[in-house]
């Protein structure tokens, strides 16, 4: 079969009688949102992009994301909280990618394992955030308030913030959800649901979803913190 | 789905090695992007700093690149949903080249048109005045 898939398959492939994709319909499903809010989040990036090159000056990432919890009051610590918050996020990833590898295997034990790491993970960056959010609150930042100055020491608009707090509010809403999704995922294969079935697509649709998340913050991350 | 299957017993081993493989990239790209970050703190140039910036939006488009390839597995599907995929995610590029453009272009107008605008924005506020 897989000598004639390989040889004729272009043609045979939309010839009926099977998935022209090779992938099951949720997938594909998953893929097609997925690529939907990837447009969401180009519109916001992008439309921060255009306010930002509109605008005569701009404040300095490393001025504002430079405190660390539990650090001394006034603490000079550039990029390094966010550094952490990024690890975590590639780190949930991995696990998730060998939950699913777990998954192909039918190893329920691995499966389960690695989906509890990602969860933490995914608390662990939630947790971040809100300590971040918090603390730039403190400072008097918030929607429609912007306590900062531009780089060059003008006045600041509150464009900044706002773009601030509603990107990385609206990527901290994908975490939170997939979050629930993957515990939703870790109670069904802990009820053999998956087992049942026999296969553990389920899992793999959640991973895409979990990916995706980390994918946005590497741009977040970017956009907001590095450049 | 004999098919993947089958395929996932085979290449058990380098499936996990290749995750670990892209795992170590992933670090390695961002530890770059990192040091270039801090790098460009004590940087005044401002064609250096836009140099440096454009490199790390490279490293971006590359880690990008390595978890939708790998991670998401995208890189091991059919090439026909690849691209069902892809080619409309290449809109982005007229819409990041046209609104950036825009923006630049915006900003120049106003501060040829507005004069009073222009030196509003010029204003220094001092340290003290900063609690409103």
């Amino acid at each position: 079969m897989s000598t004639v898939t390989a040889t004729a398959a272009p043609t045979k492939l939309w010839g009926g009688g099977k998935s022209p994709f090779n992938v099951e319909y949720g997938k594909l499903m998953m893929w097609y949102f997925l690529m939907s809010d990837a447009f969401t989040f180009g519109a916001f990036l992008i439309s921060y992009g255009t306010i930002r090159f509109s605008s005569n000056g701009w404040p300095n990432p490393n001025e504002i994301f430079k405190s660390f919890p539990f650090a001394p009051e006034g603490v000079h610590a550039p990029l390094v909280f966010v550094s952490v918050m990024t690890f975590i996020l590639i780190i949930s990833s991995v696990t998730m990618v060998l939950a699913v590898h777990a998954g192909k295997q039918m190893d329920k034990n691995a499966v389960v394992k690695n989906l509890i790491l990602t969860i933490i993970g995914g608390i662990a960056f939630l947790s971040c955030q809100a300590w971040e959010w918090n603390h730039l609150h403190s400072e008097g930042a918030w929607w429609g308030a912007n306590p900062f100055l531009n780089a060059d020491g003008t006045q600041s608009s509150t464009n900044f913030t706002n773009y601030f707090f509603t990107i990385t509010g609206f990527h901290g809403f994908h975490v939170f959800s997939g979050v629930v999704i993957n515990i939703i995922m870790l109670i069904m294969t802990l009820l053999d649901k998956f087992e049942k079935r026999g296969h553990y697509l389920m899992i793999e649709k959640a991973g895409l979803y979990w990916h995706f998340v980390d994918l946005v913050w590497v741009f977040v991350f970017t956009c907001f913190y590095l450049i | 789905m004999s098919h993947t299957a089958e395929a996932s017993h085979h290449d058990d081993g380098s499936a996990v090695k290749e995750i670990w493989k892209v795992t170590l990239i992933l670090s390695v790209l961002t530890i770059i992007e990192l040091i270039l970050g801090f790098w460009m703190m004590g940087i005044n140039s401002e064609a250096l700093r836009l140099a440096i910036k454009g490199s790390i939006v490279i490293l971006m488009i590359a880690k990008a690149f390595y978890i939708v390839g790998y991670f998401m597995h995208l890189k091991h599907e059919l090439k026909n949903l690849i691209m069902t995929i892809v080619v409309p995610l290449a809109l982005f590029i007229w819409f990041i080249t046209a609104f950036l453009y825009e923006g630049n272009s915006y900003k120049n107008l106003r501060n040829r048109y507005d004069p009073y605008k222009k030196a509003q924005t010029e204003i220094k506020v001092h340290k003290s005045e900063e609690v409103k």
